[in-house]
């Protein structure tokens, strides 16, 4: 009949008015400085660098600038000059760090594929949205200092990602003192039975370098 | 209209007319008809300026709540200094007049429009004692003041010297006069039954109760049913109201006939929509909501002004609900609605109305038959009319959506 179509219609906007009161389903409205939305855990927008203690961050830098992100990032928006010197990272190996590591967040795309390409879980993806400044070019140049947070962060942000990162390294840092168990063992049992004649020759060239 | 009622009324009943008799008492004599006037109009810009302004604000949050979100909040409690902050914001805006309008009647539009929409307000009796205005042909007065808007709506469209504002103007002006004649189409039953044109007696006429509990509005005769759905319908047109809000159609037109206004003449054309509507809104409930009566015998200790504005509220929340709900018409689809349903309908009604009176003398099981044929009167036609109109055109079904 005519107009049963515009109360089916009176019904629909009746319920919503009345729904939009008491069911969170269809009042969706979060008001937003007030209350933060929950994100989710697979939200990115710019690159942060991890560290691995929170009291001395930069000292605890995870990336090594060996500059692949900077070569593989597609609009060219990272630059990393690399330390001359040698620090000890985390573990305590001495390695060169970034003596200077700039993203330039107003040119950043969020593509995730420095993350992707870090061979040492160093730049990972952060969720801080609320980027608005009043100057766009210096204050969107982050450096090394305001990128670097720290590991137990990677860990409220990503936990699953960075649970499995951590487990990832942990099992690689095994491999590695196993490794290196089992290559002393063999350097310690080498003069007791020097059998193969190249094998001493090789390993005296590496061991300076692994040894200290 | 005060003198012998007075006395017997609660004081709440009498507090409006005590409180301009107290002001103007302090007046000589022969200022005191001036003074009260004034007094009158005072009160009804300050009441409807201040009614406009909460129903923007009623509005947005009702809209905003019928589409899942909170509306505006954040200005004062619950947003309830937010119509004072838009009045400011208009108020300081740039008023930008185009190179090639028509100053002086650019100008003039937004001003006659709010002096026009304001004038059916004279007639309309809020309560008991409460009617600026008694005039014998308070109906009459009433629509032949409103019909001056559509003057005032093409003033506007063709003084900006813009397309939109042009095109609009002539929908503007098609739709007002096209849904004018089943407006006053649908007053006349109720005239013609109550047998005057005055709005105080045409309330008075409604007062009473069948049953002890059936109040004798007119909304509860099958022609007055009929006629209040039909008047509201085409008050909806009148009001430039969605889903009749061709003139400003924001998707095709831009603003239609306000796109060259800014700032507060921008606001005075809001101020005129909802005084239009509240206008029309107060004269449906005159006409067939019983006016300023309370619905039960036992509630008529509630002042009179109360029930009006009671009803009064319940219309317009009726019509933002029905802005929330209807997408906007075609202009053919405006057209055929309004000439081949809505007059042919109004038209029958007055005969069922006419019919009505004539048979108001039955009793017994002829009442029943009086009240089956009145029925029939209004289900049939609209049953019918509303088929054959709308054969072949609904349901649609989408191929593509
Ligand atoms: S997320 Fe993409 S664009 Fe941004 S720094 Fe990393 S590689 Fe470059
Ligand atoms: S963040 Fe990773 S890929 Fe980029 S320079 Fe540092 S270690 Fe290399």
């Amino acid at each position: 009949m005519l107009g049963s179509g515009i109360l089916q219609g009176l019904l629909v906007t009746a319920k919503n008015f009345v729904g939009s009161f008491h069911d969170p389903a269809r009042y969706t409205t979060l008001e937003y400085p007030e209350v933060k939305p929950a994100l989710p855990e697979a939200y990115r927008n710019f690159p942060f660098l991890v560290c691995d203690n929170a009291t001395d961050p930069l000292g605890t830098l995870r990336c090594v600038a060996c500059q692949i992100c900077e070569k593989e990032c597609p609009p060219q928006c990272i630059y990393i000059e690399k330390s001359r010197d040698k620090k000890p990272d985390a573990t305590g190996k001495p390695q060169i760090y970034p003596a200077v590591f700039a993203i330039d967040t107003s040119v950043c795309m969020s593509c995730q594929i420095c993350v992707e390409v870090c061979p040492f879980d160093a730049i990972k993806m952060d969720q801080v949205f609320e980027v608005a400044t009043t100057d766009r070019y210096a204050a969107l140049l982050l450096d090394r200092g305001q990128l670097t947070k720290p590991n137990t962060y990677f860990h409220t942000i990503h936990p699953t990602e960075a649970a499995e990162v951590d487990a990832r390294l942990a099992a690689d840092r095994q491999a590695a003192e196993e490794k290196a168990r089992v290559a002393a063992l063999a350097k310690a049992k080498a003069p007791a039975a020097p059998q193969a004649p190249a094998a001493p020759v090789a390993k005296r060239d590496q061991t300076p370098e692994s040894a200290p | 209209m005060i003198a012998a009622a007075l006395t017997t009324d609660s004081f709440l009943e009498r507090l409006p007319v005590l409180a301009r008799d107290t002001v103007t008492g302090r007046l000589p004599e022969s200022w005191r008809w001036m003074a009260g006037s004034l007094l009158e109009i005072i009160a009804i810009l300050a009441g409807f300026g201040l009614l406009f302004a909460y129903l923007t604000l009623a509005e947005r949050k009702i809209l905003g709540r019928i589409q899942n979100r909170p509306g505006p909040n954040r200005t004062g409690w619950f947003g309830l200094l937010q119509p004072f902050a838009d009045g400011v914001k208009a108020l300081t805006k740039e008023d930008v007049v185009p190179a090639g309008a028509d100053r002086v009647l650019h100008f003039l539009a937004p001003v006659v429009l709010v002096a026009v929409s304001l004038l059916g307000f004279a007639v309309l009796p809020f309560g008991r004692h409460l009617v600026a205005v008694e005039l014998d042909t308070a109906v009459l007065y009433f629509f032949a003041a409103g019909t001056a808007t559509e003057l005032a709506v093409f003033m506007a469209g063709w003084a900006s010297h813009n397309k939109y504002s042009l095109l609009a103007a002539m929908r503007a002006l098609a739709q007002l006069i096209s849904y004018e004649l089943p407006l006053l189409l649908s007053v006349v039953p109720v005239v013609l039954v109550a047998g005057t044109l005055s709005t105080t007696k045409i309330v008075a006429a409604q007062g009473g109760w069948s049953l002890g509990f059936v109040p004798h509005w007119h909304v509860f005769t099958p022609w007055g049913a009929a006629g209040f759905v039909l008047f509201m319908v085409a008050a909806l047109a009148e009001s430039n109201r969605s889903p009749f809000d061709l003139p400003e159609a924001e998707s095709e037109l831009i603003a239609g006939h306000l796109t060259e206004y800014s700032g507060f003449k921008y606001a005075l054309f809001f101020m005129a929509e909802y005084f239009g509507m509240c206008a029309l809104s107060g004269m449906a409930v005159t006409l067939f909501l019983g006016g300023w009566g309370a619905p039960l015998a036992q509630l008529e200790w509630i002042p009179s002004y109360a029930w009006f504005t009671a009803k009064l509220l319940v219309l317009l929340l009726g019509f933002i609900w029905i802005r929330a709900t209807l997408p906007r018409l075609r202009l053919d689809q405006l057209m055929k609605f309004a000439w081949k349903f809505l007059v042919p309908l109004t038209l029958l009604n007055l005969a069922n109305a006419a019919g009505w009176s004539l048979t108001a003398g039955w009793t017994g099981p002829l009442q029943l038959v009086r009240w089956a044929v009145a029925l029939a009167l209004v289900a049939v036609p609209f049953v019918v009319l509303g088929r054959t109109l709308s054969a072949g055109s609904a349901p649609r079904t989408y191929r593509f959506a």
